[in-house]
């Protein structure tokens, strides 16, 4: 067991694991975040995307330690209080969540895309979400919602200007 | 009257069509909503099942010494534990395995403290086998010195179905054209994103409370029972937040019962969670099949016989798989107006995964071959006699009225104007000519336009005596609506259907409306999410009940306003003149009035609604479903010769839905449906070496991602279903049905070859280029 330093949604944690415990059990089972899906477990669904120093990446393949230091957003830390992130009222507005266990995923991906670029084309938004496995949706809606998102967002910052 | 409702007007406005969000969405956006994979249960135990991981073994011995010795396990359980208990409905497998018929046979189970002590366990368990020369295909199966995989079924032989209608022989002899071929229907998997799970809990009554994401709680209990040797009374089955489903869960399966005996024996809840590689081995496939169709058609372009004769992989074990014979054949003799049929199915069994339910059932299989040679006739027709290829499929097209021969009753058929709106809107008559020039030209890429069409049931299927489904509706003193439904709920969105029904007729909004569906100790009987029937069936049943208490309040409202209940209406949470509009009282205080007047009352009604089909019997021939619909798929392709690459550019659909409900969830079925269909057309397959699979990861079995996805363009065809909620058919199933045969005629366009044996892979059809070149050459 090892100590372990990072900050998971703004709220700092220390805590002993042991080295291989990845950082996706490390949430789900010792912080009960389980937003955050385990799919597949092999880094191959796309299912337990979170953010790490504001990137994208999968939980399921980083061992927990090697997150030292890092700053960790899960899919409990996209809305703020009760305002929902654009991307995610735009998830529930076009329909793009069925079954729903893709839909962290989606959203952490979404997110990051638009906050780098909020005017994205669809072969932008197809890229986004291109390795994020949906059994439900077709991926289509979750595109369309990625677009509305995207637009939300440029009219909130032109207004915001 | 109260002030209130002063000079206030409502005008009559309907929901029915709109667009309404699913109430669980925001929760699942926001990462709050408990899975059942998530689920933790005070002092639960995890369960992990050993599988044999060979196909066809004698069990010499089993130690299980060591595992028990490791700290923090409490129970290993062996066949010998679970002595004759049977699972099935032929009965033909069981929890656990004293001899191993399969891969992914189940042959000891372990509950401990923790998911990893489990899986130390399983690891420290030794089991000595004895290999046996196994079966790995329905023909060797039948072969006489096969050796026989299940005891009471000698020769191998499981299911088998007939049906025939009519003079084949007449019929040949009168057909100018005869198209004979064999499809072969390959194995594919749902891969739902949460995996399998159950979790089962023994209060000390011996009442099991077992969690699980069944999409059938009710018959559930029946099937369950058997497995442990209780009364199905004595089973209470939670269905928490599942992640898909699809069909995998419309049977009991081994882990089930494992959970619960390992629970009932430690008196702990137990958990069994599949990790990937577990769900792609143990889970049900698709039925895989070998199709020899045979059809026949005059050169005036009308269809004179179709023949089936179906060969089935049953597998190890007899689930769902080998029952989908009752719906290809509905496709066989359905599927445009075909006058005489002769079907046969059989299906034999083998040391080779088995096969479930899955969206399309049997009618995937089916179409992808009667679609197929369709195109066939339209292009040899158009070749030799200069018929317009939408003619011919307009000749064959039944009109509303027509009955097929297994007597399903189409009252509303609207596949002709499928074909045409489809047909115009892609502009397919033109671009199939233009595709077709320019086939044998030169050139790396090659466009394709192919088109095809299916029938599918679309109000239930009446495989059991009742096709029915209960609901409880209750209104409190806020005008808030509990409905209680036995419908399921699977990621599909019935509950944003009956919400939205009961607000239709309640006149409150939809966000008023509580829907409690998850508990089998509180809902009603339903036979669960299958044969696109919930929102026919249930979507019924909630409008009869919400309709039941719209009367008893303004029976109620009708003595306070002195006119007479026909006279009122319920609109935007008001009792309301139905003739202006004028508001009489609140809702909520017509309630109040209701509950606190001298004789008190409150609205809680039932209903039980049953369709009007009949049971699917013995002979096949009934009206089994309430209502039966079809679809049209245009699909564009491009062909990258080099690659043998296959990109669907876009999909032109057209399809009777009989009336839009929620158009939201509508176009969800549609993109998510036409996404397994395409999978299946093209990347998914599981690979099996000797009942072995080969590629049990995503990384290794393609299921689409959002790159693959064409455009898809939605045409919703309104045939106003008489016995339908609104005019509503069911719509889930038929574009996971349609696309594939649409994707092959797509190729054929472009590149000349028939694709008989799915997926089109790359590697499939680049060789299959190159061959023709070879040959042609």
């Amino acid at each position: 067991m090892k100590l372990l330093n990072l900050t998971i949604n703004g709220r700092k944690h220390t805590k002993a694991v042991s080295p291989s415990m990845t950082l996706l059990d490390f949430l789900r089972e010792e912080l009960n975040l389980t937003g955050t899906k385990n799919g597949c477990d092999k880094g191959a669904c796309g299912c337990c995307s979170v953010m790490i120093d504001d990137k994208p990446m999968l939980s399921c393949l980083l061992p927990a330690l090697e997150a030292e230091g890092a700053a960790i957003t899960t899919i409990e830390g996209i809305a703020k209080g009760n305002a929902l992130h654009p991307v995610q009222e735009a998830m529930i507005e076009m329909g793009a969540i069925q079954c729903g266990f893709c839909t962290p995923a989606m959203v952490i991906n979404g997110v990051h895309m638009l906050a780098k670029n909020n005017n994205p084309d669809d072969d932008e938004v197809k890229e986004c979400i291109s390795a994020t496995v949906c059994r439900c949706t077709g991926y289509n809606s979750i595109e369309k919602a990625l677009h509305l998102a995207a637009s939300k967002m440029r009219r909130a910052a032109h207004d915001g200007s | 009257m109260a002030e209130d409702v002063a000079f206030k007007h409502i005008e009559k406005t309907s929901l029915i069509g709109k667009r309404i969000k699913k109430p669980d969405a925001p929760a699942k956006a926001i990462g709050k909503t408990r899975y059942i994979n998530d689920m933790v249960l005070p002092q639960m135990l995890y369960g992990k099942i050993l599988h044999a991981g060979r196909p066809h073994a004698e069990i010499i011995s089993i130690d299980t010494s060591e595992a028990e010795k490791l700290a923090g396990v409490h129970l290993v359980i062996t066949a010998k534990d679970t002595p004759d208990l049977k699972l099935g409905f032929v009965k033909d497998n069981a929890p656990l395995k004293s001899k191993v018929l399969c891969e992914r046979d189940e042959v000891a189970a372990v509950a401990a403290e923790s998911e990893a002590i489990a899986a130390a366990a399983i690891k420290l368990i030794k089991v000595s086998y004895k290999d046996l020369p196994g079966v790995f295909s329905a023909k060797d199966g039948l072969k006489k010195d096969a050796p026989q995989i299940q005891e009471n079924f000698p020769g191998n032989k499981s299911l088998k179905f007939k049906f025939k209608h009519g003079d084949l022989a007449e019929a040949e002899a009168g057909s100018d054209i005869i198209l004979d071929h064999v499809f072969n229907v390959h194995y594919v998997t749902h891969c739902c994103m949460g995996t399998s799970c159950a979790i089962a809990d023994f209060d000390h009554n011996g009442k099991l409370t077992i969690y699980s994401q069944t999409q059938y709680p009710y018959n559930y209990k029946m099937d369950l029972a058997p497995a442990l040797g209780i009364d199905p009374g004595d089973i209470r089955v939670i269905q928490p937040t599942t992640g898909g489903s699809f069909g995998a869960k419309l049977d009991v399966y081994p882990y089930e019962p494992v959970a619960a005996i390992l629970a009932q024996k430690t008196g702990r809840p137990v958990k069994v969670l599949f990790d990937r590689e577990e769900e792609f081995i143990n889970s049900p496939t698709r039925q895989p099949a070998a199709i020899h169709l045979r059809t026949g058609c005059t050169s005036d372009g009308i269809l004179t016989f179709r023949s089936a004769d179906v060969l089935m992989d049953n597998g190890a074990y007899t689930s769902w798989g080998p029952t989908v014979p009752v719906i290809m054949m509905r496709t066989v003799s359905g599927h445009y107006r075909v006058p005489v049929i002769d079907f046969k199915a059989q299906a034999v069994y083998s040391n080779n995964a088995y096969a479930g339910s899955f969206r399309g059932y049997g009618n995937v299989q089916m179409t992808y071959a009667t679609a197929q040679h369709m195109d066939m006739f339209a292009e040899e027709l158009s070749e030799k006699h200069g018929m317009d290829p939408i003619e011919f499929h307009l000749k064959n097209a039944q009109k509303s009225g027509e009955v097929t021969p297994q007597k399903s009753y189409l009252r509303e058929c609207v596949l002709a104007e499928c074909l045409t709106t489809a047909a115009a809107a892609s502009d397919y008559v033109n671009k199939h000519k233009t595709y077709t020039e320019a086939c044998t030209e030169e050139g790396r890429y090659k466009r394709g336009i192919g088109l095809a069409s299916s029938i599918h049931n679309a109000g239930g299927a009446k495989i059991h005596k009742s096709d029915g489904c209960g609901t409880i509706l209750k209104m409190d003193d806020y005008a808030r609506v509990t409905v209680i439904t036995g419908a399921s709920e699977i990621g599909q969105g019935i509950d944003a259907v009956i919400s939205q029904i009961v607000s239709e007729e309640l006149g409150v909004p939809p966000e008023h409306v509580t829907l409690v569906n998850n508990d089998s100790d509180i809902g009603p009987w339903d036979v669960g999410v299958h044969a696109s029937r919930t929102t026919f069936i249930a979507g019924n049943g909630a409008k009869r009940a919400a309709i039941k208490a719209k009367k008893q309040i303004l029976a109620a409202a009708s003595k306070q306003a002195n006119v007479t209940a026909e006279e009122l209406d319920l609109r935007g949470g008001y009792v309301v003149q139905d003739k202006d509009g004028a508001a009489v009282i609140r809702l909520d205080r017509m309630l109040r009035q209701m509950h606190f007047q001298p004789t008190p009352d409150v609205v809680m009604v039932s209903d039980y609604y049953e369709p009007n089909s009949e049971l699917e019997g013995k002979d096949h021939i009934s009206d089994h479903s309430a209502a039966y619909s079809h679809a049209v798929h245009i699909a564009e392709v491009v062909v990258d010769t080099y690659t043998g690459e296959v990109k669907v550019e876009k999909v032109t659909m057209a399809q009777d839905v009989g009336r839009v409900i929620n158009r939201m969830g509508l176009e969800a079925q549609m993109e998510g449906g036409l996404a397994f269909g395409l999978g299946f057309a093209l990347s998914e397959e599981m690979i099996f070496e000797e009942g072995r699979l080969l590629n049990p990861s995503f990384r290794d079995y393609k299921v689409p991602t959002a790159p693959e996805m064409p455009e898809i363009e939605m045409h919703f065809i309104e045939s106003d279903c008489e016995e339908g909620p609104y005019g509503a058919k069911g719509i889930a199933e038929l574009p996971t049905i349609v696309i594939a045969p649409a994707i092959a005629n797509a190729v054929y366009n472009a590149t000349g070859i028939r694709f008989l044996n799915p997926p089109m892979s790359p590697e499939k059809v680049a060789r299959a280029i190159w061959e023709k070149k070879q040959a042609d050459s």
